[in-house]
């Protein structure tokens, strides 16, 4: 009985999201705008994102380079680390551990900031002071993922190969130059655009469930720690979800 | 006298009633929170609903303003049917209603300055800055609190967050004023200055309110009349002082 209770609540929850996504598309996307409301979102969203995502590429560009050497020593093949590292981070570690770190650190601020707004009634004095709620919060926040984490996603993956750069360093010494010029002549247009792309769709997949876990909240302080939460299990499930849906599609497309 | 307990109110005036409440029913799943529920309030009167915690009441004036849909049963304010409203004309006739929110729902990101602006924001309203300003001035003066106009809700007491709450629930002179228990949850001083506010404002720009609560002292000092709303029907009402007097069990508990 469990179990039907749970696949119950799994497609009703599935159905609520897809409704609130339609709202979006709907009703959030229609004049009016909120432009300053954007703007502002935008520089909270992204801007202030910044640092973690930098000092995590960072990280992770060093460490990468530093654990694959080995093999690629095994191979004889190290002077190719460069072109490893490259690929490895632009394809597929740069965007989803960005998005990753997005996620941990946006949808759960939106879902607790909407959840306290709609337990403080805040969203019902938006509704009565005549402002549209669904396009003052859910729309600018929506949109302001959307388009920063692809933004997020390149600076993190240029501060990513400077870290691999370092770590190639570490034990060899390659110019800047050559190292940068081995990277961008193993990428082609095949590599970068999916990749490129799919960032769009994780940032509105953590916009979209940040506000939907906080808009839906339910009273109480644990109510809006549970929407923080689920926020963030939920955003980071389907970046892999999206992200398998990707590769399987750009593989149809040949993009490979 | 009319149906069920009602005292006869004694100078029943003959003018059309601003708001109309005609045989309210609202129920959430098998919840009947209203049923049957019939009210009227006249012009610059106030009228105090009385009941228990859970009774109904806050559903009752989110029915009013359009919050909350309810089931069967007419709401008149101004003469439309509230219910039954588009959205452009339910926020014409809302622009007319101000809604002092129990939490005072203050946008706690927002200074003082801009949560008064927010009602303004209306895109068929056209003030200047100055008229902007002028308003957010003289709302704040009327609640003697003209120099928080730059600080944000978090740095304000309980006291003082209600009376900027009230400010900007006044701020485009609704002709009607909705309270949701404006003086639970501060200290007795605190209430009364609260009580004493709401009379000068009343007599200040001649509105008419329903004022929900269950503080007596509130209710003697507000009310011109009295209406109890239990078992989700309006179970009685009169003055205070037939309140006071009455030997019904039910309306003797409130004096206790
Ligand atoms: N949005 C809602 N969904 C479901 N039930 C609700 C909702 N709002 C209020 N209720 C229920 O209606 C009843 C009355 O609530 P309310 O009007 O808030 O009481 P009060 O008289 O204390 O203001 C309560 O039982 C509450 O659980
Ligand atoms: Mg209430």
């Amino acid at each position: 009985m469990a179990i039907i209770t749970s696949i119950k609540v799994f497609f009703g929850e599935t159905g609520n999201i897809a409704r609130f996504t339609g709202r979006f598309f709907s009703t959030g996307l229609k004049p009016r705008f909120e432009i300053r409301e954007l703007l502002s979102q935008c520089y909270i969203i992204g801007y202030k994102s910044l640092p973690l995502i930098a000092l995590t590429g960072f990280i992770m560009g060093l460490v990468l380079t530093m654990q694959l050497r080995p093999s690629l020593v095994d191979y004889g093949v190290e002077s190719q680390l460069p072109v490893m590292v490259g690929i490895a981070i632009v394809r597929e570690i740069g965007p989803v551990i960005t998005a990753l770190i997005f996620a941990g650190k946006i949808a759960s601020s939106i879902g607790a900031e909407l959840g306290s707004m709609k337990v403080t009634e805040q969203i019902d004095a938006m509704e009565v002071s005549g402002t549209n709620p669904f396009k003052y919060l859910v729309a600018t926040r929506v949109l302001a993922t959307t388009l920063m984490l692809p933004v997020l996603t390149v600076m993190g993956d240029a501060i990513s190969l400077f870290g691999a750069y370092l770590g190639v360093n570490i034990k060899s010494v390659t110019s800047f130059k050559l190292f940068f010029t081995q990277v961008f002549h193993s990428l082609s247009f095949g590599d970068v655009s999916p990749a490129f792309l799919k960032t769009f769709f994780f940032g509105f997949a953590v916009g979209v469930i940040g506000c939907y876990k906080g808009y839906n909240s339910s009273k109480g302080t644990r109510g809006v720690g549970s929407s923080a939460n689920s926020a963030v299990v939920l955003s980071s499930v389907l970046i892999f979800i999206i992200d398998l849906l990707a590769v399987q599609l750009t593989d149809l497309l040949g993009l490979n | 006298m009319k149906t069920e307990k009602h005292f006869i109110t004694a100078d029943e005036k003959t003018e059309t009633p601003v708001i109309i409440i005609d045989h309210l029913y609202k129920k959430f799943g098998k919840n009947v929170v209203l049923k049957d529920f019939s009210l009227t309030v006249k012009k610059e009167e106030n009228v105090v609903v009385l009941g228990k915690s859970g009774s109904g009441k806050s559903v009752l004036i989110k029915c009013i303003i359009g919050l909350l849909k309810p089931d069967s049963g007419r709401i008149e304010v101004f003469g439309k049917n509230t219910p039954e409203l588009d959205h452009d004309e339910l926020d014409k006739i809302r622009a007319k209603i101000g809604f002092l929110f129990q939490g005072n729902a203050l946008y706690d990101s927002m200074t003082v300055r801009e949560n008064l602006e927010f009602p303004l924001r209306r895109h068929w309203i056209d003030f200047s800055q100055k008229e902007v300003d002028a308003l957010v001035i003289e709302a704040l003066e009327n609640v003697n609190l003209a120099h928080t106009v730059d600080m944000m809700p978090e740095e304000l007491s309980g006291g003082m967050l209600k009376r900027v709450a009230l400010a900007r629930t006044m701020i485009l002179k609704p002709d009607v004023i909705l309270y949701d228990e404006p003086t639970t949850g501060l200290d007795p001083v605190t209430a009364r200055e609260i009580d004493s506010l709401i009379l000068k404002l009343q007599k200040k720009y001649h509105t008419s309110s329903i004022i929900i609560t269950h503080d007596m002292n509130c209710v003697k000092n507000t009310a011109d009349r009295v209406a109890l709303l239990l078992d989700g029907k309006c179970y009685a009402q009169g003055k205070y002082e037939e309140f006071e007097q009455s030997a019904d069990k039910n309306i003797k508990q409130f004096f206790e």
